[in-house]
């Protein structure tokens, strides 16, 4: 079993979606009526088959034969010894497709077949969830169609490419913004006119109830097998976890099993951009006001009449001016703690990854990276070497390699040297 | 005047009630309050002032164009309620159609023991506004805006659409003031070439639980179309198609406002047909 599905914590939501309660907490649904009856829909449907020991079977038996999982857990021996501490690394990069995503959207399509519906919409930023959509749809031979932002599209064309060729219809975004934000708000528009045959496989663990506590569901096997992992290997528990918190889906399934082992210290690292004293980042439990962005209550990066701020990071997956509900109530009871991490140190991150340890992280997952190694080196300052970091790494760079380029000033295919080119120190 | 009074009005006329949207600082905020002002002349019952947002799920491109261009040129919300202001002067009743954030946030937010919201209210109250449609807050999650709507006697006008329940209906009508406001299909804002055929089912669903008057809204643009709906609504809702009158015109703006006047009253003119 990769999943327990069944599993709950003392963070889950109310009935009604709420994180912490409905007066003074986080999550809710601010949602059209139109959807309502949708959401509804979705709500039973999410219980049912998570209490119906068929779909949990199935969506196990998908994970392991189709998706690759459980992803291992790997010490990484030469970063451990670089930082003083066992840092230990979950290889979701490893998964089908490259990332934790494609849990999310294999639980959701599972359940989308479940409900009887033949077309599937998604948003996407980067591209990553609008292609493991696409992946999930062919699986189970669905209609997909993905939301996507001009400014993406335009950045991510090889994933509109990886798409296209899974069969699925790419609609560019050309409204507000044309970023990850807008194409939620049109993916959203076609659910309001298609949902009696559609479902909206939502990308992340934000939006209204029941997204938030469903994509945790689906995504939570990540801790779960990683705190099995741990106790098989080492009979103890690591004494931190981490992971990068964008919208959070991938940070939240890491969390989950940890949850409840007060022992455990959990960090979520937001993008902090080009500096969280510069408008250019968004690291929105850091620098975010209380307030409603797609249907959910939440930290939001906003101006005093409550617009949407663009939000800036160099890792498009984590570029979004809002965080799943969840994370607002464990940041705001405590039990988690949210630190900025810039450009500039995730992209060092990223280098370092592939150079100690040969394994070219997501500039997402580098965000963890470079967080989590300097509270590990503190870790292993306070308790030695024994001291055990647990890192949420959430995809694999090739994604990133256009970025990567531009950045360390990489190799120019026209004149390739012998030595390593580029400004990776 | 009240909403009420504007539909028991239009009532005691043996006809249906014309409101008419158009978003606030479009094209900017002068030329809004004009246009606003000559739908008034021109035949619209109670007016509806949108509040540009920047993330409007529930519009389609018509509105969202004019919307973005408002905040463009960087309409505030004081702008917004100083738009009110400036109609409900004319007498016509006057809402605010508006996304919840900006609400929950004005001001700033909660500060100094006071609510975003109760500020809002009593701003929109004191500009002489008469309530707010949300299109993204349903009443099971609206407490706060409920009791500071009842604290200044502003019309609360939630929607119900054709996928809501009976139940849901029900729960819907019974936290509305002033009017109801029936989404005529599943989809966005915009004018369309045919009307529906979910609203009438709707209004007949919406009424065995109210005496509220109830308007159905999305895809009305011509007096044809408003007359079909006048035929079993209380209200007829228009917010696509004014805006469209003035994106057509976008140089010359005394020819938009006279194709304003004009849609008006072939608008005025269908909900006497109805």
């Amino acid at each position: 079993m990769t999943t327990r599905v069944d599993a709950t914590t003392s963070y889950d939501a109310d009935e009604h979606g709420w994180f912490g309660g409905p007066q003074t907490g986080w999550g809710g649904r601010f949602m059209p009526e139109a959807l309502v009856a949708a959401l509804d829909e979705l709500t039973v449907a999410w219980h049912e088959a998570m209490a119906d020991p068929s779909f949990v079977a199935e969506f196990d038996a998908i994970l392991r034969e189709y998706a690759g999982l459980p992803s291992p857990l790997y010490h990484a021996e030469r970063l451990s010894q670089l930082v003083g501490a066992r840092i230990l690394l979950k290889r979701e990069d490893l998964n089908h497709t490259g990332a934790h995503k494609i849990r999310n959207v294999l639980g959701q399509a599972l359940l989308t077949r479940r409900m009887g519906k033949t077309r599937v919409i998604a948003e996407t930023g980067a591209g990553q969830h609008g292609v493991a959509s696409a992946t999930a749809a062919a699986y189970f031979g669905l209609d997909c169609t993905v939301y996507m932002g001009t400014v993406d599209t335009r950045r991510q064309a090889l994933n509109v490419a990886r798409m296209h060729l899974l069969g699925a219809k790419v609609v560019p975004v050309d409204s507000g913004s044309a970023t990850l934000k807008d194409a939620i708000n049109e993916a959203l528009r076609d659910w309001v006119a298609s949902v009696d045959h559609t479902a909206y496989l939502f990308g992340t663990a934000a939006g209204p109830h029941p997204f938030p506590s469903m994509v945790r569901d689906f995504t939570r096997g990540i801790g779960d097998e990683a705190r099995q992992q741990c106790l098989d290997r080492y009979d103890v528990l690591p004494d931190a976890i981490a992971a990068c918190v964008g919208g959070g889906s991938n940070a939240i399934g890491l969390f989950t099993a940890f949850l409840d082992d007060p022992e455990v210290a959990i960090y979520g690292f937001e993008p902090g951009g080009e500096g969280v004293d510069t408008p250019r980042h968004a690291a929105t439990i850091h620098a975010g006001d209380r307030g409603v962005l797609h249907g959910a209550r939440t930290f939001v990066l906003q101006d005093e009449d409550g617009q949407t701020l663009e939000s800036h990071s160099i890792s498009a997956g984590l570029d979004y001016p809002g965080v799943g509900p969840q994370h607002a109530h464990l940041a705001t009871t405590g039990r988690a703690t949210y630190l900025p991490v810039t450009d500039a140190e995730a992209m060092e991150a990223m280098a370092l990854l592939s150079r100690t340890e040969g394994i070219i992280p997501a500039i997402e997952s580098a965000h963890a990276i470079a967080g989590a190694l300097v509270v590990a080196r503190q870790l292993g300052a306070d308790k030695g070497p024994e001291a055990t970091m647990l890192i949420n790494l959430s995809g694999r760079g090739d994604k990133d390699m256009g970025t990567a380029i531009e950045y360390f000033h990489l190799g120019d295919p026209d004149d390739v040297t012998e030595e390593p080119v580029g400004d990776v120190e | 005047m009240s909403v009420a009074t504007a539909f028991e009005k239009a009532r005691a006329d043996g006809r249906a009630a014309l409101v008419g949207y158009l978003p606030a600082g479009f094209p900017d905020v002068a030329g809004g309050i004009d246009a606003l002002r000559a739908m008034v002349d021109a035949g619209c019952d109670v007016i509806e002032v949108g509040l540009p947002y920047s993330d409007p799920v529930m519009d389609g491109p018509t509105i969202q164009a004019a919307a973005q261009q408002a905040l463009d040129r960087g309409i505030r919300t004081a702008d917004v309620l100083r738009t009110v202001e400036a109609v409900a002067a004319t007498g016509t009743p006057t809402v605010i159609m508006t996304y919840w954030n900006p609400v929950e946030r004005y001001g700033g937010g909660r500060r100094g023991g006071q609510s975003g919201v109760e500020r809002f209210a009593a701003d929109l109250a004191g500009a002489g506004g008469a309530g707010l449609i949300t299109p993204d807050l349903t009443p099971d999650s609206a407490p706060e805006w409920i009791a500071a709507a009842d604290r200044h006697d502003l019309d609360k006008i939630f929607l119900v659409a054709p996928s809501s329940t009976d139940e849901r209906i029900a729960m819907t009508t019974a936290a509305c003031r002033g009017f109801v406001y029936a989404t005529a299909v599943m989809g966005v804002t915009g004018a369309r070439s045919t009307t529906s055929d979910l609203a009438e089912p709707l209004v007949a669903r919406t009424r065995k639980t109210t005496d509220l008057p109830v308007g159905v809204g999305l895809g009305v643009g011509n007096g044809d179309q408003a007359a079909e709906v006048a035929s079993y609504a209380d209200g007829v809702i228009v917010g696509s198609a004014f805006v469209r009158a003035l994106l057509d015109h976008p140089d010359d703006r005394a020819a938009g406002l006279r194709a304003l006047s004009a849609l008006t009253a072939d608008l005025a003119d269908g909900v006497r047909r109805g």
